[in-house]
């Protein structure tokens, strides 16, 4: 075809740049979902817990992405003040993952037990009054919302068509046994998601409110769980160089 | 002029805007050209000494030995293994940290091999454990310790003090880092009275040289060695703490969870202590830092506490 026609026509024009980009994408996209060593094998991951999953969605409802990635590089200086690097394992129940690209605040891949509870719910209403040079905001609504977990059931249905082994029958639930445990499995499974949600809340009680089940319980439960999936310490210091 | 062009040119694409606007038609330059060549030759050099294409379900690694690299990995037991891979981000990253290691092993070695007393004996030893102490202090300890290692009243015991709750000879203060410290008070509001505290509340006040009302700091000085209120079973006697259960110092002037340099009138002061006799303590949780710093580390941390920041024992 004629280079004048192309760029004469804009329908044929943004047809064949779709195409074009889609072509390179493919390119670089579709092979890994074939090669085995994408996804490094390991122990320790699993899906969220209802409480964990909530507090996922505040922390993307609340934009904490925009500062903070979770996405430790294989460098240096990124291990010595973060710890190992992240795999690609560690947010294969992520959807969408929270990799992000920009960095304002700290990477939080690995902020999981790092701090108390404590620190981290003062930490959100007031950063300043931990950290006087914090140029982070203040989240004081946190923790007076209560946290609303009447979809969570479908939140997790939602979850299971991506992939995410959330269980939602006998059978499945079995599975997970085998898989997880059956701690862990107790707690993907749908049928009993707000029971386990309180539960989880109740027992730890994340906030120091212990009358209330707040949104700032389910974001503490997700940050304290953030890279402590998986034991390093089983693995020798170059386990994961074999996947690349 | 647009006449002259018109008459004078070819290389245009014949449009013409205006009468006079028209559009040239001219060829790439060729250094351009070439440049665009070369990305080819380099692409292919590339593949040559890069991960490169994907095949099926694994991908090309470059030609065997031409970009190879050679680093040192360590077993979960502790044996260092030598081993050559293609180039990859992971090896090389090993290879960062294997220099690292290296350029650092001759301090670490040092620090673990010694007694925690000589080190702080060794004038150069003590730079390399202020300077790397002093990072590992920032990233880790200060969000709570503060960057001074002051502390925050209410929230966390100040590090640069010669008072320990905990202790502070190196072992205890490496204990308390490698495996953490959660001190537990349970909640009095069910077990005594609002007056029995408001007693006991004055003794405290009292045992610290603060304002306080003597009657009242009287009956709490004997609550306090009740079986009651059992105040003594964790605090001792004398109510100097325990440091094995963390249990503060009662007869001092330090304050960690009631507020008392803040209250400004006696009547808060009261309040306070009032609050944390009520209430209990638990939320306090200093986190455990073996499974995120390695002994090495903790150790060259544990002197840092003990003795650049001051006040170990
Ligand atoms: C304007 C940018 C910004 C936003 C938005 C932001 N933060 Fe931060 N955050 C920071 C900065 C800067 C720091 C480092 C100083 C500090 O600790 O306060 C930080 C520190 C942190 C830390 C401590 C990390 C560490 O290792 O010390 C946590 C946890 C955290 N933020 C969580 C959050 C959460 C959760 C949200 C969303 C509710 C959020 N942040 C939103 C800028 C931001
Ligand atoms: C989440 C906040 C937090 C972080 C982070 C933290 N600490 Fe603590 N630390 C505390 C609290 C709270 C206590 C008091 C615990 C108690 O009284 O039960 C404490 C107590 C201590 C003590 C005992 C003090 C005494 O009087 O006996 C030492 C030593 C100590 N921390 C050192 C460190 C070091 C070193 C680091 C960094 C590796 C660190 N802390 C990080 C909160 C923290
Ligand atoms: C089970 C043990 C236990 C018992 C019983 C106990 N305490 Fe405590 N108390 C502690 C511990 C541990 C701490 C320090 C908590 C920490 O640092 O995390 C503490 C702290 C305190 C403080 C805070 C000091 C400060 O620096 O702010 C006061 C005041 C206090 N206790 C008074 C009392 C009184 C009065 C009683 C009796 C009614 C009592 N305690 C009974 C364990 C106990």
């Amino acid at each position: 075809m004629k280079h004048d026609k192309i760029e004469r026509n804009l329908g044929i024009l943004a047809i064949l740049t779709m195409l074009a980009i889609s072509a390179g994408g493919m390119v670089e996209i579709v092979p890994l979902f074939f090669i085995k060593e994408t996804v490094e094998k390991v122990e320790g991951v699993r899906p969220y817990t209802p409480l964990e999953l909530r507090g996922r969605d505040i922390y993307i409802r609340e934009g904490c992405y925009l500062c903070h990635s979770q996405m430790i590089r294989p460098f240096r200086d990124e291990a010595l003040r973060y710890g190992h690097y992240s795999l690609a394992a560690e947010s294969k129940y992520d959807h969408p993952f929270q990799w992000g690209s920009k960095r304002t605040g700290p990477d939080l891949a690995r902020v999981g037990n790092k701090y108390s509870n404590e620190w981290q719910t003062q930490h959100l209403i007031a950063p300043r009054s931990l950290v006087p040079q914090s140029v982070m905001p203040n989240y004081p609504w946190l923790i007076k919302n209560a946290l609303d977990y009447s979809d969570i059931q479908k939140r997790m249905l939602a979850l299971r068509t991506t992939g995410v082994p959330y269980s939602n029958s006998q059978a499945e639930y079995e599975r997970n046994v085998t898989e997880f445990g059956a701690d862990v499995a107790k707690q993907l499974h749908i049928p009993d998601a707000e029971k386990n949600l309180i539960g989880q809340e109740q027992l730890n009680n994340y906030d120091g409110k212990a009358d209330q089940v707040t949104e700032m319980d389910a974001l503490v439960s997700y940050l304290q769980v953030l890279g402590t999936m998986v034991d390093f310490k089983k693995y020798a210091d170059d386990e994961f160089v074999k996947y690349r | 002029m647009s006449q002259d062009n018109n008459t004078n040119t070819t290389n245009t694409t014949g449009h013409v805007w205006d009468n006079d606007l028209q559009e040239l038609d001219n060829p790439l330059p060729r250094w351009w050209i070439w440049g665009f060549y070369i990305t080819f030759v380099f692409t292919i050099v590339y593949w040559l000494f890069y991960p490169a294409w994907p095949i099926g379900d694994n991908y090309t690694k470059g030609v065997p030995g031409l970009n190879s690299i050679t680093y040192t990995a360590t077993q979960p037991n502790g044996e260092q293994v030598e081993k050559t891979t293609h180039w990859n981000m992971r090896s090389k990253f090993m290879v960062e940290m294997n220099e690292l290691q290296e350029a650092q092993k001759k301090w670490f070695d040092k620090v673990a091999a010694m007694p925690f007393e000589d080190v702080q004996k060794d004038a150069e030893l003590m730079q390399f454990v202020n300077s790397v102490g002093k990072t590992m202090f920032t990233d880790n300890c200060a969000p709570c310790h503060q960057q001074g290692a002051q502390g925050k009243i209410g929230f966390s015991p100040n590090l640069a003090d010669d008072h320990w709750q905990y202790g502070g000879t190196y072992q205890n203060i490496e204990e308390t880092i490698v495996a953490g410290r959660n001190g537990y008070m349970p909640p009095f509001k069910e077990v005594l009275q609002d007056e029995q505290i408001t007693q006991l509340a004055n003794y405290v006040l009292e045992m610290s040289g603060e304002p306080h009302d003597a009657e009242a700091s009287k009956a709490g000085a004997a609550l306090f060695r009740s079986e009651t209120a059992a105040c003594y079973y964790c605090h001792g006697e004398n109510a100097q703490g325990k440091i094995q259960m963390g249990s503060a110092n009662l007869t001092d002037k330090i304050w960690l969870w009631a507020d008392i340099p803040g209250s400004k009138t006696d009547a808060a002061k009261l309040a306070e202590v009032k609050r944390v006799i009520t209430g209990g303590l638990n939320r306090g949780v200093m986190p455990a830092w073996s499974g995120r710093l390695s002994p090495a580390q903790i150790k060259l941390l544990t002197v840092y506490v003990h003795d650049s920041l001051g006040g170990g024992k």
